[in-house]
């Protein structure tokens, strides 16, 4: 790891002017993607700008008909929290797929949906359930926060204060891991509320998470996997690595869909 | 440099730090508690699991000045004078490692899931759980044995648990 300055934060506006004061410096959440990016020299950031110590960043609450999520709360957290298993159960079961327990007790919501890696499951979760990212400037759909590998729509010194989200009726995450890294190779978020239906796929795409719209439309008809039967997701879109070919995540990718639509359903 | 303060193992340490220290690094080189392993380096094989405010944690993916004011307790904390931890009685009951280089995490590792998941641990639970600790010798069966028997020890030990923490 190279040598960077290190600033403790009190507070979102004491963040926002000591980032003003690094060219290169960066936010320091959980730091369970940037340290490792860093010890491996992908990453050399003039100063870290440390999240940790603004407590009301964390934590969980239902305020109306939101539920609202602090940037700064942990996977653990959310997986363990009886609003959030009350509100939109299967957002607690994603957030306990994620990582290890260890892994979960420090990682964070913010961080994971801030960095966009193409293989995170929150990316997914809030893409499907039509998440409001807000941040200390203005308030986010997710549908035009996620912008392609690793690129949101945040600018320089926007920091994510929370997420809201609004209960679907019904919704399920499916995941096919990596036997190794334990990743997403495929995950399947799907969710609906009233006629919005929405199908978001992380790990498979070449450009990141994306909505599944022919799935979404199919499930529009009858929401029920045997309405996605036969339907192919487009092989071109997907991304290419030692673990998996194009054709074989979009083959992924429909079966991971059904599954998800069969979970949501309580089948 | 950079001073940060700590209670590690219930001592109050206060310490002027390069910001790239890892807390691994700050208790194997600086405060020579050697017990916490490196294993990968790249959080995955758990051998470096401690407890930061009593949750297990992978202190090699942890800067040091990320622990400022926190509770730090490593496998040195654990035992009481010369009495062990009952999890750490159970590992070695059961002779629950081979090389030993994974049973510092998979130790802490196993008190932080009888926290979270009660005293009575069947197999399938334990094995999720250690979904972060890698044991290179591949002596699960052993560990598991050894965590199921210590999570039933434990039982009755909160004060002494506390007392760790």
């Amino acid at each position: 790891m190279y040598a960077f300055e290190y600033v403790r934060a009190n507070s979102v506006r004491g963040a926002v002017s000591a980032l003003a004061k690094h060219e290169d410096g960066k936010i320091l959440a959980g730091g369970h993607t940037l340290l490792p990016t860093m010890k491996q020299r992908l990453a050399s950031p003039s100063a870290l700008v440390d999240l940790g110590a603004i407590k009301d960043l964390a934590g969980i609450e239902q305020r109306g008909r939101s539920l609202i999520i602090g940037a700064m709360t942990t996977h653990a957290a959310v997986a363990a929290s009886d609003v959030v298993k009350a509100s939109i159960p299967s957002l607690a079961e994603m957030a306990h797929m994620i990582g290890d327990p260890a892994v979960r007790n420090r990682g964070t919501i913010g961080g994971s949906i801030a960095n966009n890696d193409p293989a995170a499951d929150y990316p997914a979760a809030c893409l499907a359930l039509n998440a409001t990212i807000v941040t200390n400037q203005r308030k986010i759909p997710a549908s035009d926060f996620f912008k392609g590998l690793y690129e949101t729509a945040l600018e320089p010194g926007e920091i994510i204060v929370r997420v809201a989200f609004k209960p679907p009726s019904r919704a399920a995450y499916m995941k096919f891991r990596n036997p190794a890294s334990r990743f997403a190779l495929v995950g399947v978020f799907v969710a609906k509320k009233g006629s919005d239906i929405r199908v978001a796929v992380t790990g498979a795409g070449n450009q990141g998470v994306f909505r599944w719209r022919a799935a979404e439309e199919a499930l529009a008809k009858r929401f029920n996997p045997k309405s996605l039967d036969g339907l192919k997701a487009d092989a071109g879109m997907m991304n290419a690595d030692i673990h998996a070919s194009p054709d074989y995540r979009a083959h992924l990718v429909a079966v991971m869909t059904q599954r998800a639509v069969a979970k949501a359903l309580g089948k | 440099m950079a001073s940060v303060s700590m209670t590690i193992n219930g001592k109050a340490v206060r310490a002027n730090v390069e910001p790239r220290t890892l807390l691994v690094e700050f208790l194997r080189e600086h405060q020579r508690l050697t017990g916490t392993h490196v294993g990968c380096d790249t959080s995955q094989c758990g051998a470096c699991t401690i407890h930061m405010d009593g949750k297990g944690v992978k202190s090699c993916t942890v800067l040091a000045l990320q622990c400022e004011g926190a509770q730090i307790t490593t496998i040195e904390g654990l035992a009481n004078g010369e009495e062990l931890h009952p999890m750490q009685a159970a590992f070695r009951e059961n002779h629950g490692l081979q090389c030993g280089y994974c049973t510092p995490g998979m130790i802490m590792a196993a008190i932080d899931i009888v926290k979270r998941k009660g005293h009575d641990l069947d197999e399938h639970v334990i094995r999720e759980e250690l979904e972060g600790n890698i044991c290179r010798c591949t002596g699960y069966h052993n560990i598991v044995k050894s965590i199921a028997a210590g999570a039933k020890a434990m039982r009755g030990h909160a004060g002494l648990q506390q007392a760790a923490e």
